[in-house]
């Protein structure tokens, strides 16, 4: 659509700004200047930052989280874009079972992000958990306490439990955008079921699998709360992440005093 | 993939009952989805004794006392009070505000309109586990530590620039012949707005504000640590309790199933949006 | 290339259709001859592109078969009725080129290169897009992309019938007479079955030998353009062919006169007693304006349209429409009408009736 130029509509977009900066740009300024003066006093705040910054660079442990961070990310953009596109082409088009389909795929999403961790946790024991219990009748050794393997499957199951439906519903919205009459055309050129999908799903789904992409690869940075609810980053540092490793990092750095520390972290 | 191959050469939208690869995955992938939610239902119904004793697929002895004392104990109950004025709250906000702005970038240009747009986005990105301790110490020292509307406005960090985003997409689809029109019979840019457009792009804002309410509703490290008593959320309410009382899975239990509770209902009104609003109006 | 048959053919979009009002294709029986150019005419949801997705497969008859050379089909899936599609939107796999695009039909048929090769370049030839082969298809016009859907069309030469369902939608004008006189070549060249469903009238009468007009769920006409424009079979016949439409005027019938408000008009044709509503239908290029002879009217309006001239006139409380040559001078003084006999057709509860020379 073309657009008007017109500079009054800054006038529209005022509001945004103000209230992104008052709940953003503010409290991170204001932390940034508490903290280098408390610390270093004015002068040395470029310096001070600096070797911040190297620090991190040059810590083993910040390294170490980075990579599994990557292992992690990897893995679970690895399970669920094709889970998500997979279960989207299966899904109903239309009528009363597809309103089912959206509505019980879309719950997970819709279930905080601690819960998501506590069901797993509970799903998990192999005293009170059904997973759990079950894994540990047929004879395999499972704790996501003690076992490396163990952990890191449950964290990612988990997160393929939690967002393979976001990547569905987009891929699916995607999906719905095809005019039947591709399908038809398809018949009629004899084209195989691969064919569809590689010529007209495929294409067509691009942008939203661009978005589940990007939304599911920095999401997936972010993650703290899930797996730490359920590994506490352990067993070790085995399922500690950037995220996780981050807020302990900070803690040391700005040594906000017990309260502090303690209401936002130790009491998960 | 190879049962999709098979049961493709059957006529399309027949609605003829046949039992395909279709139902067999899809009912596969919701039990899958179900299953760990059974479970903490399963178990929110079940006493203590029942819970650590007996390892039983459904509750023998089917008991409400979990969500009674859940929904007697004031200091579990205004949990969920707090979550919801705190929510609601936000996405009042959110969408009040996103409104204008997705209005200009979806009709004007003007300067620096592509980077504000990006800028705004980038906060979307932002991860909350680094945003956490600069809010607490920004909301302490303004004096809104504790209060719902601190979180709220913290909560706008991402879900302003997804209202944004969403709003613009819907806008996008009317076409511009309609606000000029309008304009040409001499409505206000105000009216225009009120009267004419907004219930045009009526979905989209339903989108957009599912939307908002959803992260809103599953934050839990930012409103946390915005809150101590007062507005103190039932995800955190839930947190606690059960590291004091250690063994109360029951109680436990029923929260959970309780957090889920107003997601579902959500979900349920907006479910012929849903499809639509994954794609952010996009497709 | 087949001959096509509808033995009985029925369609209702819903599950237990109870009244004849739920089905949207009503019982139909009719041949398609071999070889023959088709237009399938009507007005929107008339059921035409039920019928054509009826043919092509895609959709299953309710009730009925299809057979192709007498072979029946009402089972067989769209591959194996080995037909050509070109649907009102274009189709076309973005992600192509418009090379591969021509090849697709061909290479999924398992069709050797150069044969491939040599059947995109004639094609490409044909539609005009001879420069554009390498292009990908994405980012093309609309017109250019409905051009690459009816060159998949047409890329297969051994079909048994090429069906159109309002193909020329989205092209523009110019390119629209081009390409429809292409198909005409094309059928006279290749002698496939085709059809062609449309709601204009002027694209049904150039491009087929017959004109199958519907209307509501139902055929009311098969016929060349000529006979549905001298002896429209069913009311609506007359008035969606012909621009303007017919005049149709309530009447009741006596032996070879009409009569109409208690003014008599002769008719060629002699008819027995006529049950139900009965009206008589004239083309307006049938009726005369003039200042001595025939019946009152009252001229409302003159329309030039450059060819002729349109007169808007009140005729017995029916509004009629009369169409004199662009020479023609209309004086104030033309006050009545003059129908040709020969060319007034006699209906009874809108369906044409046969009378008996008189």
């Amino acid at each position: 659509m073309e657009k008007t130029v017109n500079q009054k509509a800054w006038f529209l977009v005022l509001p945004v700004l103000l209230l992104v900066a008052f709940s953003a740009v503010i409290p991170l300024m204001t932390v940034v200047n508490y903290s280098v003066q408390d610390t270093f006093g004015n002068n040395v705040f470029f310096w001070a930052g600096l070797e911040w910054f190297t620090e991190v660079l040059e810590s083993d442990r910040m390294w170490a989280a980075l990579g599994r961070q990557l292992v992690f990310s990897g893995i679970i953009l690895a399970i669920e874009l094709p889970l998500g596109i997979f279960v989207a082409l299966n899904m109903p088009k239309k009528g009363f079972w597809a309103s089912v389909c959206l509505v019980l795929m879309a719950l997970p999403l819709l279930i905080p992000w601690n819960v998501v961790g506590t069901i797993w946790q509970i799903f998990g024991r192999v005293d009170i958990g059904l997973l759990g219990h079950t894994l540990d009748a047929f004879g395999i050794d499972y704790n996501y306490t003690q076992g490396f393997i163990a952990a890191w499957a449950t964290v990612i199951v988990m997160d393929v439990w939690h967002w393979t439906s976001l990547v569905a519903l987009l891929a699916y919205a995607g999906l719905q955008s095809i005019p039947d009459a591709y399908y038809q055309a398809a018949k009629i050129d004899q084209a195989s079921r691969w064919k569809v999908f590689r010529y007209i799903e495929l294409p067509k789904m691009q942008g939203v699998l661009m978005i589940a992409i990007l939304l599911r690869f920095m999401d997936s940075f972010m993650i703290y709360t899930e797996p730490f609810v359920v590994t506490g980053g352990g067993p070790g540092n085995s399922t500690t992440f950037l995220s996780i490793d981050l807020v302990k990092m900070a803690l040391g750095q700005f040594d906000l005093g017990p309260a502090a520390a303690s209401r936002s972290c130790t009491s998960w | 993939m190879a049962d999709m191959t098979l049961n493709q050469t059957a006529p399309r939208g027949l609605g003829l009952p046949r039992v395909n690869g279709r139902a067999v995955v899809m009912t596969l992938y919701l039990v899958f989805l179900l299953l760990p939610i059974y479970w903490l239902v399963n178990m929110s119904l079940k006493t203590n004794t029942e819970i650590l004793n007996v390892f039983s697929l459904w509750p023998r002895n089917l008991t409400f006392a979990n969500y009674a004392k859940i929904l007697t104990d004031s200091s579990w109950y205004m949990g969920y009070v707090n979550s919801l004025i705190y929510v609601v709250m936000n996405t009042a906000i959110s969408i009040t505000v996103a409104l204008p702005a997705a209005y200009a970038f979806s009709r004007y240009s003007f300067l620096g309109d592509k980077h504000l747009f990006f800028w705004l986005l980038t906060n979307r990105m932002a991860p909350p586990a680094v945003f956490a301790l600069p809010f607490f110490q920004f909301y302490s020292s303004v004096g809104l530590f504790d209060t719902h509307i601190a979180v709220a406005l913290a909560h706008c960090l991402f879900n302003v620039p997804l209202a944004v985003w969403i709003l613009e997409g819907f806008m996008r689809g009317v076409p511009k012949e309609i606000d000029e029109t309008a304009y040409i019979d001499g409505y206000s840019f105000g009216r225009f707005f009120i009267r004419i457009f907004t219930p045009l792009i009526a979905s989209g804002i339903g989108v957009a504000a599912f939307f908002c309410f959803m992260f809103s509703w599953v934050e839990l490290l930012l409103s946390r640590t915005l809150t101590s008593v007062n507005a103190k959320p039932i995800a955190a309410t839930m947190t606690r309790t059960v590291s004091a009382s250690g063994l109360d899975w029951g109680v436990l239990a029923a929260a959970g199933v309780l957090t889920i509770v107003p997601g579902a209902l959500v979900i349920y009104f907006v479910r012929n949006y849903i499809a639509k609003g994954f794609a952010l109006g996009r497709v | 290339m087949a001959k096509i048959t509808l033995d009985n053919l029925a369609h209702s979009y819903l599950a237990n259709p109870t009244s004849e009002d739920d089905y949207a294709l009503k019982e139909l029986n009719h041949v398609w001859n071999d070889g023959e150019a088709y237009a399938l005419l009507g007005a929107s949801g008339c059921g035409k592109s039920t019928l054509l997705n009826i043919i092509s497969g895609l959709l299953k008859p309710s009730r009925g078969r299809i057979l192709f050379n007498d072979q029946d089909v009402t089972d067989a899936a769209t591959a194996e009725r080995n037909i050509a599609q070109v649907f009102q939107f274009p189709v076309v796999y973005d992600t192509m080129t418009v090379r591969d695009n021509l090849a697709f039909p061909l290479r999924n048929r398992g069709r050797d290169e150069a044969y491939v090769a040599e059947r995109v370049q004639e094609i490409a030839r044909m539609i005009g897009m001879e420069a554009e082969l390498d292009r990908k298809a994405r980012g093309l016009t609309a017109d250019a992309k409905q051009k690459i859907s009816l060159g998949r069309g047409m890329v297969r030469k051994e079909v048994n019938a090429l069906l159109f369902d309002e193909p020329l939608t989205v092209i523009d004008p110019h390119m629209k007479w081009e390409l429809r006189t292409q198909l005409k070549s094309l059928h006279h060249e290749f002698g496939h079955t085709m059809i062609y469903v449309t709601h204009d009238q002027t694209e049904a009468l150039t491009f087929a030998d017959k004109v199958v007009v519907m209307y509501d769920g139902r055929v009311v006409q098969i016929g060349t353009p000529q006979e549905l424009f001298e002896t429209p079979a069913h009311t609506f016949v007359g008035y969606f062919i012909g621009s303007p439409g017919m005049n149709v005027i309530p009447a009741t019938i006596e032996g070879n006169v009409a009569n109409v408000n208690g003014s008599r008009v002769p008719l060629s044709q002699a008819f027995g007693k006529l049950d139900g509503k009965v009206e008589i239908g004239v083309r307006p290029e049938y009726a005369t304006l003039s200042a001595s002879e025939g019946l009152p009217v009252k001229v409302r309006r003159v329309e030039d349209v450059g060819r002729h001239k349109i007169i808007r006139a009140e005729f017995f409380g029916n509004d009629i429409n009369i169409i004199a040559d662009e020479g023609a001078a209309i004086g104030a003084d033309m006050n009545r009408v003059v129908f040709d006999p020969a060319h007034i057709n006699v209906y009874a509860n809108d369906w044409r009736v046969e009378g008996e020379a008189a």
